[in-house]
């Protein structure tokens, strides 16, 4: 129940974008059609199930403050690692999105042709670190929940990018004061529809 | 590349410093490095630590990177690039922990998602591994303080009209409180941060006319 929780909260209240901003480079970057945005949010939910769990194993058995007794006993009670998660994070982000293309390359080359050119630019988006570093902050306490947690977010971060995506397909045809035009309109847009999900604040399953 | 020595201050390194600040502003012209911008700047004390944080790691980075940028394989270029920048901020975050404690705890995970900031890579991928090591620096603390430029603004209308303060003191004087004017608190949550932009852009697009898009 508590993993439902988690993930619902992550598709709506938790919102990487309307509430964290996170991954808005390539947000406002590739939102200019649907099919496109589409494409690269299946391929960030797909990494972030990936990276979430795989990071919340390194930080519970390796990177925690006491996390290596398993490995060497009462000793290591005082090792505390914590300061390398930064680098072993994307380390492992850059690494399995490597995965990710090869192996996608491999068994799926029509998705790949869809997906080709924004596997490699998921390693820097701000979406799949921060995930990671949320995942380590709020300290989940299994490893389902933090599943849930990655899979919920990258949810949360299609339904932003695809709707964003229709909107500025119909855009296009309204008439905008021209310095407002791209860019200005897409924030302006992005926020109202912030304070729109804002209402979903305070469910609990 | 010319070979011929140019002076230390130059017209082109004078534009190289200047670009950034407006006319090629890496946060509304180039669009980079917006998740952050958003996410600190609900009070302008945390905005202004993340700006200079954010220069520190974009200069240094730019530099280390442009020295080497002879002997990284292109290939495996996007790993170098990230530990250089992770190792940066990992000495970043350590600093802030121990000199502004309470400062590191408001900008919690956003010290960590400076790695991911796409103005530090597309500054890196863009100019300094095709320029030189000193021009590469300049590029570097000139885009950082465009970025630290737009936060600190962003930061002063939300925590203005968000909270009547500026670092903390209060600055709208208590007559206007008994005269019925209220704080807005809509602009101290989230959304009104993307808003604040969007007005930003505005702004700065009808003054350089050149920068509309079509």
């Amino acid at each position: 129940m508590e993993s439902l929780n988690i993930f619902i909260r992550s598709i709506f209240i938790d919102n990487m974008i309307f509430a964290y901003f996170l991954g808005m480079c390539s947000y406002l970057a590739v939102s200019k059609t649907v099919k496109t945005s589409f494409g690269l949010g299946i391929a960030v939910i797909f990494v972030l199930f990936i990276t979430v769990p795989v990071n919340y194993l390194l930080n519970n058995y390796v990177l925690k403050a006491g996390a290596l007794e398993w490995l060497l006993g009462k000793d290591a009670a005082s090792i505390d690692l914590s300061f390398l998660s930064f680098i072993l994070f994307i380390a492992v982000i850059a690494a399995i999105v490597q995965l990710v293309e090869m192996v996608v390359e491999k068994f799926a080359p029509a998705l790949y042709n869809q997906l080709g050119i924004f596997l490699p630019l998921i390693a820097v988006n701000c979406a799949i670190m921060g995930a990671s570093l949320f995942m380590q902050q709020r300290a989940y306490e299994n490893l389902g929940q933090a599943t849930c947690f990655g899979l919920g977010s990258g949810i949360g971060w299609l339904l932003a990018i695809v709707s964003i995506a229709a909107i500025r397909e119909k855009l296009k045809y309204s008439n905008i004061p021209a310095p407002l035009r791209g860019i200005g309109i897409t924030f302006i847009i992005t926020g109202l529809m912030a304070i729109s999900f804002m209402s979903f604040l305070g469910i609990n399953l | 590349m010319s070979s011929e020595k140019k002076s230390i201050f130059s017209a082109e390194r004078l534009q190289l410093l200047l670009g950034p600040l407006s006319k090629n502003n890496p946060v509304i012209v180039q669009v980079l490095g917006i998740c952050s911008a958003l996410a600190v700047t609900a009070q302008l004390k945390p905005a202004i630590v993340m700006g200079l944080s954010v220069t520190v790691v974009t200069a240094f980075s730019n530099l280390i990177l442009s020295t080497l940028r002879n002997t990284i394989p292109n290939r495996i270029r996007i790993i170098v690039q990230l530990v250089v920048v992770a190792a940066l901020v990992i000495v970043v975050d350590q600093l802030l922990k121990a000199y502004a404690y309470d400062v590191s705890k408001q900008l919690s995970v956003f010290v960590g998602l400076i790695i991911t900031n796409c103005i530090i890579m597309g500054r890196i991928e863009a100019f300094a591994l095709i320029n030189k090591p000193f021009d590469s620096l300049i590029d570097g603390i000139a885009n950082g303080l465009g970025y630290a430029m737009l936060l600190v603004v962003i930061a002063f209308f939300r925590e203005l009209l968000g909270s009547g303060t500026l670092f903390g003191f209060k600055v709208i004087p208590q007559a206007f409180y008994s005269f019925g004017y209220e704080n807005n608190g809509l602009m101290i949550l989230p959304p009104m941060a993307l808003i604040v932009v969007g007005c930003i852009i505005w702004v700065h697009r009808s003054k350089n006319k050149d920068l509309i898009e079509n």
